[in-house]
């Protein structure tokens, strides 16, 4: 009877060290996040005075200056036509050499396989400056296409690599049986093994969408105009402009993360699995 | 007869498959990535601002340039330190927490998608968000601190404390991936074998020690891996931080060829640093893969 009350007791003791530790940690993450999404509703002056608590007095225009501003919806734009070129490039070139790497044995196919896995030994800014010059003297600097063709280069290998372990995946008999019906490996490919891979479809598109949207170093590189400029160079751009202004700079940030935090509370699912597949089975 | 027939055709369907297939992305790949490696090795042998053809060739100069500069050895030091944070503070704290969190309880599913979300969110914003919590007169930090009546400090504008500062939104930024990777472990793992230990007797801390942490390994291994290589990237929460400063205290090897070769087109000299980290990581993954994760 003592021995269980104190086992009991120590349970509980167990389960309130497990509850504070889970409390301070959720306060690391939030605490940061709340008070920039409340610092764009106040005035510079309460900042100061009050930057953890709700605003006295909520400054909607804030948000409202920067919503009915051009400069916000073009920087997303831009962000938005660099992220969907890259998912689909990535996606097509991706599966299609996928599809050849997963059922086509030939001379030298293995050779060329480990030839694109090197892409995963290293990040694209080792060889940023040379990527530079190429992306000039192809005449792409300052383009869309200047950023979108070095990004799907570099998150091939990756591509691949899931794409065709899923292709691998798929029985084997399939083939075999269309191949002997007379299907070419091309409708195949169109009919059987697009339609039945949605899944990782979905994963490696979700990679490629999420490191294009918050990509820095590539646009920051590749693109002098301001009017082509993703958000994430946009951003800094509007900081450097308010420097002091923290309220601004606040709600501007809070509005540039509200798409990531919508899309992810929507897709948490699919962008967990995806992130995480992605890392494990690379 | 007619198996040959469909035997041949099959091998001109798969002819056409690799001519029309692969082409795009071998020619992609070949492009803007192997191409631009071994230029960069071609580059660093130059004095070159990038305009014309590289005409002056200097040899290993470029390199013995970037090992006599201070940044580079503090950007050496700051990626270890980046290492270190990451192995003794990120990876104990994301194992604590995937122990926790893996158990079914209410409200472990919105914490596990709360501690994953600062890894979608965008490194330039969380360096931002953490620009305005250090900052000086206006941030979180400050307000603590004038809370009890004490100065505020400017972390990231002294040399002392602009890494610490960093350090703190590496973790802040990154623990929640490896967690995720802890509890998609601790999901997959055999139940049976932690029941049948704890009818046989075994404490909670004796199930942890010699089932659940060596079950473990191989993830842990994996987690190690992705710390370090990223820790070799990073780049992008620095610039709204600090940009490597002040006096270069918080350069990391990427910020580094950035400031000082990208921003002043030091074409050899920048290509010099990119073989070094290029040399770095391929070493390092191919050291790693062989020796400690041989057996995935």
């Amino acid at each position: 009877m003592n021995s269980a009350s104190e086992a009991g007791s120590r349970a509980d003791l167990t389960t309130l060290y497990k509850g504070l530790f889970l409390a301070a940690v959720a306060a690391f993450v939030l605490v940061p996040l709340v008070a920039t999404a409340l610092g764009g509703f106040k005035s510079l002056g309460e900042l100061r005075t009050n930057p953890f608590g709700l605003p006295q007095v909520w400054e909607w225009s804030n948000y409202g200056d920067i919503l009915w501003s051009a400069r916000y919806w073009q920087l997303l734009g831009n962000s938005m036509v660099i992220a969907i070129f890259s998912v689909i490039l990535t996606l097509i070139v991706a599966s299609m050499a996928a599809f050849v790497f997963a059922h086509i044995t030939f001379f030298g196919s293995r050779m060329l396989m480990s030839y694109i896995t090197m892409g995963l030994l290293f990040p694209a800014s080792t060889a940023i400056l040379p990527l530079f010059i190429k992306v000039r003297d192809l005449g792409l600097l300052d383009t869309y296409f200047g950023v979108v063709l070095p990004q799907v280069a570099f998150s091939l290998a990756m591509s691949i690599l899931l794409l065709r372990r899923f292709f691998k995946d798929l029985p084997e008999e399939l083939l075999e049986a269309a191949l002997v019906d007379g299907c070419s490996y091309l409708n195949f490919f169109r009919y059987v093994t697009l339609p039945l891979s949605r899944p990782i479809l979905a994963t490696v598109g979700t990679i490629a969408f999420v490191h294009s949207w918050n990509a820095y170093l590539l646009p920051l590189v590749m693109l002098n105009t301001d009017s082509l400029y993703p958000w994430p160079l946009g951003i800094m751009v509007y900081q450097g402009e308010y420097s002091a202004e923290w309220h601004l700079i606040l709600a501007f940030i809070t509005l540039t993360i509200l798409p990531t935090i919508i899309l992810f509370l929507f897709a948490q699912k699919h962008i967990v699995a995806g992130l995480t597949a992605g890392a494990v089975k690379g | 007869m007619a198996s040959t027939a469909i035997s041949l055709r099959r091998r001109d369907g798969a002819f056409t498959a690799i001519i029309l297939f692969l082409p795009p992305a071998l020619l992609l790949f070949t492009l803007f990535v192997v191409v631009p490696i071994v230029e960069a090795a071609w580059y660093s042998g130059f004095n070159w601002n990038g305009f014309g053809t590289p005409t002056r060739w200097v040899g290993w100069n470029n390199y013995i340039a970037v090992f006599n500069t201070r940044a580079f050895h503090l950007a050496l030091r700051n990626n270890g330190l980046i290492i270190l944070v990451s192995l003794l503070i990120q990876l104990p704290l994301a194992l604590g927490l995937a122990l926790v969190l893996a158990e079914r309880f209410r409200g472990a599913v919105a914490l596990r998608m709360l501690f994953f979300l600062p890894y979608v969110l965008a490194e330039i914003a969380t360096g931002l968000i953490f620009s305005f919590v250090y900052d000086g007169d206006y941030g979180l930090l400050a307000s603590i601190y004038r809370m009890f009546g004490a100065e505020a400090p400017h972390l990231l504008a002294s040399p002392d404390t602009a890494m610490l500062a960093i350090l703190i939104v590496v973790v802040w930024k990154y623990f929640g991936f490896h967690m995720m990777l802890f509890i998609a472990a601790l999901q997959g793992m055999d139940r049976n074998l932690v029941e049948a230990a704890r009818i046989d007797g075994a404490s909670r801390g004796q199930v942890l020690r010699y089932i659940v942490i060596p079950l473990l390994y191989p993830t842990i291994r994996l987690s190690v891996f992705f710390a370090i290589v990223g820790s070799l990237q990073l780049f992008d929460l620095v610039m709204p931080l600090t940009r490597g400063g002040p006096a270069d205290s918080s350069q990391t090897m990427v910020s580094f060829l950035y400031t000082h070769g990208v921003t002043r087109m030091r074409v050899g000299f920048g290509s010099a640093i990119g073989v070094i980290l290029f040399v770095i990581c391929a070493t390092f993954a191919f050291t790693y893969k062989r020796w400690v994760m041989r057996d995935e």
